[in-house]
């Protein structure tokens, strides 16, 4: 359902219009284009252009210096939960003895190293792995055996959790390795590095997200303009080309039409009654289902702690001092940072947003977003009154999610707002 | 007696389905219990018909039907669906109206649900993709042993120690059971294990939500007796448990009903 990369097994039904949803965005053939343009390329990259496959958390501006065509796995992860590949993949890597309990990412990933299933049609080969342990510990080792498996370098970008303040030391260290990488990365690029061009990149990057900053900050209005299930898939430029003129400009249109919806009332959700917050990583399957499902009831979700993760620590990008601030941006990330962090955000977000319930999704596979979710439900259904629900599922692995035990909890989850 | 408007509500569970029919004075006039089987219309109809009938009413004389349970979407005669979470609220509020948190254990899943004023849901937890603790698991250790469900509770309160079940999972915790038999273990201890284990698990997640009081106990699992006797020993007092406790969330759906 993001991209029709590819035709598999039988044909799709074309959408038909939701009586329960407002007109599609016009952007989503842009964006579309985009992707399909972003992986279609990739094909040829090899032997063009140094490749490297980059986790979402790690400091890519720095790798644009050198040229590197970027693959994002755990986009491509995306990609496959959405076109409902995920258990396919994912077996593909229990076949070769990793655990069902290991992220379905990961599993993904794997499961395409090891027998190149995709939807993408062909993933190219990478020179160098690239990865950032802010997001989980996962990355590093699944990114260590794809270095262990096609004998090539691995960079890790090591960033100390916050546990209350981020501390001199702290930055310093993490500036120092951004130094260290440069050599590495121009003897696999075979290109120099150059500072000017660092400080475009950062510049061309901030832009970018600020921007997305913008395109969610539309959906303050009442009504919304778009859902966080059309933010979800209009995520895939800030994730995988960051730092790219390409992204920059493809928010620029997308605000521009957000805002035109705000000024005409357009809604997404046609009678939007409820204003929701998801927290975690989208379930991809259930994406069309969900957004008629909570379309159907009046309810609309305006805000997410995940599609925020791109935008909350990019003011500390400084083109002046590159290192130091990239350090501050990639370290205080939400899932680097502590859960009184996580708290707080949640609570001014349900104030920002008028936020009347939150939907958290406890997600199998990502346990550095899962943990402290129930205290943190408590927590906000305490102070602020809004109500909550947990639902367990993952976001690409669709056997260990129970349609009929969330359905219940979602429905009664509607009773209680109803019954408010 | 002739002008009365009459209400009904209809469970259609994985295990079996319920009907409970009142009056617009809110007392229950008849109720029936039928296998849901492989045919959820069909368990629903039959139940329908099996109400009526004790009732003594056509089905043209009910005002108004809600469904609830799993197979509430399949029901073909309803008006509305509504979670069994509202439902057995509801029902467990009106019976005991000094409720504060319903435990129901069914078929297929087991809830803790915090009942406000007015029998208001304020909050709920419900297990996992798990069969443990639910009443499948309790009819899977019982046709192990041969035994039905009842006889379970009866003989567990007879235990002189619980044999600890390590096992979470209902297939592993069967094979635990097995070996525990092999070994010549009394019946009994090894039962009020396993009762042990689906009211811990159980409690672990009422502590979500808070024991509030007083406690009901709803579902089929109430009937066991070995159950209830740990429940009570958890809250440190009595709870309260209707005589046919499986049929609460077809009497919430007829309750509600007749409110909207």
């Amino acid at each position: 359902m993001l991209l029709g990369l590819q035709k598999r097994g039988k044909k799709r039904k074309p959408s038909r219009p939701n009586p329960f949803l407002g007109p599609p965005l016009k952007c989503t053939s842009r964006l579309r284009e985009i992707m399909t343009k972003h992986y279609f390329l990739s094909r040829y990259a090899k032997g063009a252009m140094p490749i490297a496959w980059v986790s979402s958390g790690a400091p890519v501006e720095l790798l644009r210096v050198f040229d590197f065509y970027t693959v994002y796995p755990e986009n491509h992860g995306a990609l496959c939960g959405a076109q409902k590949m995920g258990p396919e993949i994912c077996q593909e890597a229990e076949r070769h003895g990793y655990h069902s309990d290991l992220c379905s990412y990961a599993r993904i990933d794997l499961g395409h190293a090891f027998s190149g299933k995709t939807p993408a049609g062909k993933l190219p080969r990478p020179d160098l792995l690239f990865c950032s342990n802010n997001i989980c510990q996962t990355i590093l080792y699944w990114f260590k055996e794809l270095s262990h498996y096609w004998r090539i370098p691995l960079i890790l970008f090591d960033t100390p959790y916050n546990f209350e303040d981020i501390r001199d030391s702290d930055i310093q260290y993490m500036a120092d390795q951004l130094e260290e990488m440069i050599p590495t990365l121009e003897k696999v690029s075979g290109r120099k590095f150059s500072q000017k061009r660092l400080e475009q990149f950062i510049e061309i990057g901030k832009d970018s997200s600020r921007l997305w900053g913008e395109v969610l900050a539309t959906l303050k209005a009442r009504p919304a303009p778009m859902t966080i299930f059309d933010a979800f898939v209009h995520l895939a430029p800030i994730v995988s080309l960051r730092g790219l003129p390409v992204a920059k400009e493809y928010y620029e249109i997308l605000l521009e039409e957000l805002q035109d919806r705000v000024r005409k009332g357009i809604a997404a959700v046609k009678n939007e009654k409820r204003r929701l917050l998801w927290d975690n990583i989208a379930v991809w399957f259930k994406l069309r289902d969900w957004s008629i499902l909570f379309a159907e009831h009046g309810c609309n979700f305006v805000a997410a702690t995940y599609t925020n993760a791109w935008v909350e620590t990019i003011h500390y990008l400084d083109a002046r001092s590159p290192f130091e601030s990239m350090a501050k941006v990639y370290s205080l990330v939400i899932l680097n940072n502590n859960l009184k962090h996580r708290l707080n955000l949640m609570r001014q977000m349900i104030k920002d947003y008028q936020i009347d319930g939150l939907v958290i999704h406890s997600d199998r596979s990502c346990k550095p977003y899962s943990v402290g979710q129930y205290d943190m439900r408590r927590l906000l259904a305490e102070d602020l009154g809004v109500k909550a629900v947990v639902i367990e599922a993952d976001m690409t692995d669709s056997r260990v999610y129970s349609e009929e035990q969330t359905r219940t909890r979602l429905e009664a989850f509607f009773e209680a707002l109803e019954n408010e | 007696m002739s002008d009365m408007d009459y209400f009904a509500g209809v469970d259609t569970g994985s295990l079996s389905t319920e009907v409970v029919i009142i009056d617009q004075d809110l007392n229950m006039v008849a109720y029936s219990i039928e296998q849901t089987g492989s045919d959820p219309i069909a368990a629903s109809e039959a139940a329908m018909d099996n109400a009526l009938s004790k009732a003594g009413i056509t089905r043209d004389r009910i005002k108004k039907i809600i469904a609830t349970g799993y197979g509430r979407i399949s029901v073909p005669f309803a008006d509305k669906k509504i979670t069994e979470i509202s439902c057995h609220a509801a029902g467990a509020y009106h019976l005991f109206p000094d409720t504060g948190t319903v435990v129901d254990i069914g078929g297929q899943d087991s809830k803790v649900i915090h009942v406000g004023p007015g029998g208001k849901v304020l909050d709920f937890a419900m297990n996992d993709k798990c069969a443990a603790g639910t009443g499948r698991f309790l009819e899977v250790m019982a046709s192990t042993f041969g035994l039905s469900l009842d006889e379970m509770g009866e003989l567990s309160l007879k235990a002189k120690e619980a044999m600890p079940i390590s096992s979470v999972c209902t297939v592993f915790a069967e094979s635990e059971v097995i070996s525990l038999i092999a070994q010549n273990k009394p019946r009994e201890n090894i039962i009020l294990g396993l009762h042990t284990a689906i009211v811990n698990r159980v409690w672990n997640m009422a502590q979500t939500v808070g024991i509030h009081p007083e406690l009901t106990m709803t579902g089929g699992v109430a009937k066991n007796r070995g159950v209830v006797a740990l429940f009570e020993k958890k809250v440190g007092r009595p709870i309260h448990v209707y005589k046919e406790p499986q049929i609460i969330g077809a009497l919430g759906a007829a309750l509600l009903a007749s409110r909207s």
